[in-house]
């Protein structure tokens, strides 16, 4: 490992304002685009904030997804050398392992299955607003919406009993919270993974028509393979959606022009949603790769074997490729491709599913609650600085 | 214009359905992108460029 250098800078986590990425990314982004850092943990790597390297990074297959940091050094990287992903956890693999597993789900996820699914969604979302209006305010809107909403859609998409959803959104949040010891990790994820696996063993004794069961058909997969698969969709399906509602409805009640403008104009909603992902990106900390060989990235060389990581919240900022002024919030923004699902191979699988539950989500509650806002000052709302996926960890609201 | 796509690259994340769902689709069984005319008109050029520049996988080429 290379002794740390006293003129490399550490990645800036501190932010000042709650929807904004800490404010040395733009300087970054304007001079540095890729520079050496000192990641949050500790190791020495890289980090890319421009929009068009961020993109080149998460598009290059030399940079594997394969998470633990190997070397630094130069020469070419042996594949013996990469960590063994997790079975069924693809988002740690490279193709062709990855190719295999994803292409086994893709056809769930399409948009037009998602758009089937949008009346299913509409009544979940409808149902959680009618039982908080019954219950009155004020009352914290990640309990009472933002987090059952995803969760329940996910869990009757993959067949997973929502009634135990007290355990299994406990251990999801334990494998993203930053100051999580290793031990809490791993028992987190054993018991995500003995959960999902006790479901799969049942579902080959007696499938349903959700996708756990369909991968069960398939027969491509081992019961180790299918529980990881399940943890990953169970996770990836509800924190990053819960997050966003949250946080964007938040975000909403603090720009108030543009919360009229959308209740003024439903058919905002589409560039809306867009411009709430692109403005929020709430993968915080930004998507880590190592190289498995010398890479040329914005006239840098990037050693084999170095960590890098390209800053979603960063290159959704960047004034080069977004028109207009990218730090402020606008609903009607035309539509450029962001960074919010990443990039790549690995770009969310779930994408259009988040679409569609944001969408059905935002528009029932501004035409709800009309009136909605914040129960106590914005200052005092805790945000999610500790956790992997950005938010808040309640959202107090009246009307 | 002439569009290519590369059904092997291809992952199933349906940007090219969302930039233009009249030249774009996804089968049913593996999401993968399907090409509904391969060959479409000049005007179209814009909102194909559209779908290959979202593409993440960079999957679609278009020859103008
Ligand atoms: S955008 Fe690219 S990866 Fe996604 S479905 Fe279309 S061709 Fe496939």
């Amino acid at each position: 490992m290379t002794a740390t250098r006293p003129d490399v800078m550490t990645q800036p986590t501190a932010r000042t304002c709650p929807f904004d990425p800490p404010p040395e990314y733009r300087t970054l982004r304007e001079q540095r685009p890729v520079a050496e850092a000192t990641l949050p943990d500790g190791i020495a790597g890289w980090l890319v904030t421009g929009y068009e390297e961020a993109r080149a990074v998460l598009a290059d297959p030399r940079m594997s997804s394969r998470r633990r940091r190997l070397r630094t050094g130069s020469g070419p990287v042996d594949d013996a050398e990469l960590p063994v992903p997790t079975p069924g956890n693809f988002l740690m693999m490279d193709p062709p392992e990855h190719t295999r597993l994803r292409r086994l789900l893709t056809g769930q996820f399409t948009v037009r299955r998602m758009r089937q699914l949008t009346p299913a969604v509409e009544k979940i979302v409808a149902e959680r607003l009618d039982a908080m209006a019954a219950a009155g305010g004020p009352i914290d809107l990640v309990q009472a919406f933002a987090l059952p909403v995803p969760s329940l859609v996910i869990c009757e998409l993959l067949g997973v009993p929502y009634a135990d959803r007290e355990d299994f959104q406990r251990d999801s949040a334990t494998l993203i919270r930053l100051d999580a010891s290793l031990d809490d990790v791993q028992r987190a994820h054993q018991a995500l993974t003995g959960f999902l696996g006790r479901l799969v063993r049942a579902k080959r004794a007696e499938p349903g028509d959700d996708i756990l069961s369909g991968l069960v058909r398939t027969g491509e997969l081992t019961d180790e393979e299918l529980a990881g698969v399940g943890v990953l969709l169970l996770l990836a399906g509800h924190e990053t959606t819960a997050n966003m509602i949250a946080l964007s409805t938040m975000c909403l009640l603090r720009h108030p022009d543009q919360w009229e403008a959308l209740r003024n104009d439903p058919a905002l909603m589409d560039t809306a949603v867009e411009e709430l992902l692109r403005y929020l990106s709430v993968i915080q900390y930004g998507v880590r790769r190592t190289a498995l060989e010398d890479v040329e990235l914005g006239g840098h060389r990037i050693p084999a074997g170095s960590t890098v990581v390209a800053s979603l919240p960063s290159g959704n900022r960047d004034a080069a490729h977004f028109t207009g002024d990218p730090d402020q919030l606008d609903v009607g923004r035309p539509y450029r491709p962001h960074l919010a699902f990443g990039h790549g191979i690995h770009q969310c699988l779930g994408q259009q599913l988040a679409r569609v539950e944001l969408k059905a989500a935002l528009s029932a509650l501004l035409d709800r609650f009309p009136d909605l806002r914040l129960a106590l000052p914005a200052e005092q709302v805790p945000m999610r600085h500790d956790m992997l996926v950005y938010g808040v960890h309640e959202l107090p609201v009246t009307w | 214009m002439k569009i290519t796509i590369d059904q092997d690259k291809c992952v199933g994340a349906g940007q090219c359905v969302l930039a233009a769902a009249e030249l774009f689709d996804q089968r049913d069984e593996d999401g993968i992108v399907v090409l509904l005319d391969p060959a479409p008109p000049q005007e179209a050029l814009a909102e194909v460029e559209d779908a290959a520049g979202r593409c993440p996988a960079l999957a679609i080429a278009v020859q103008p």
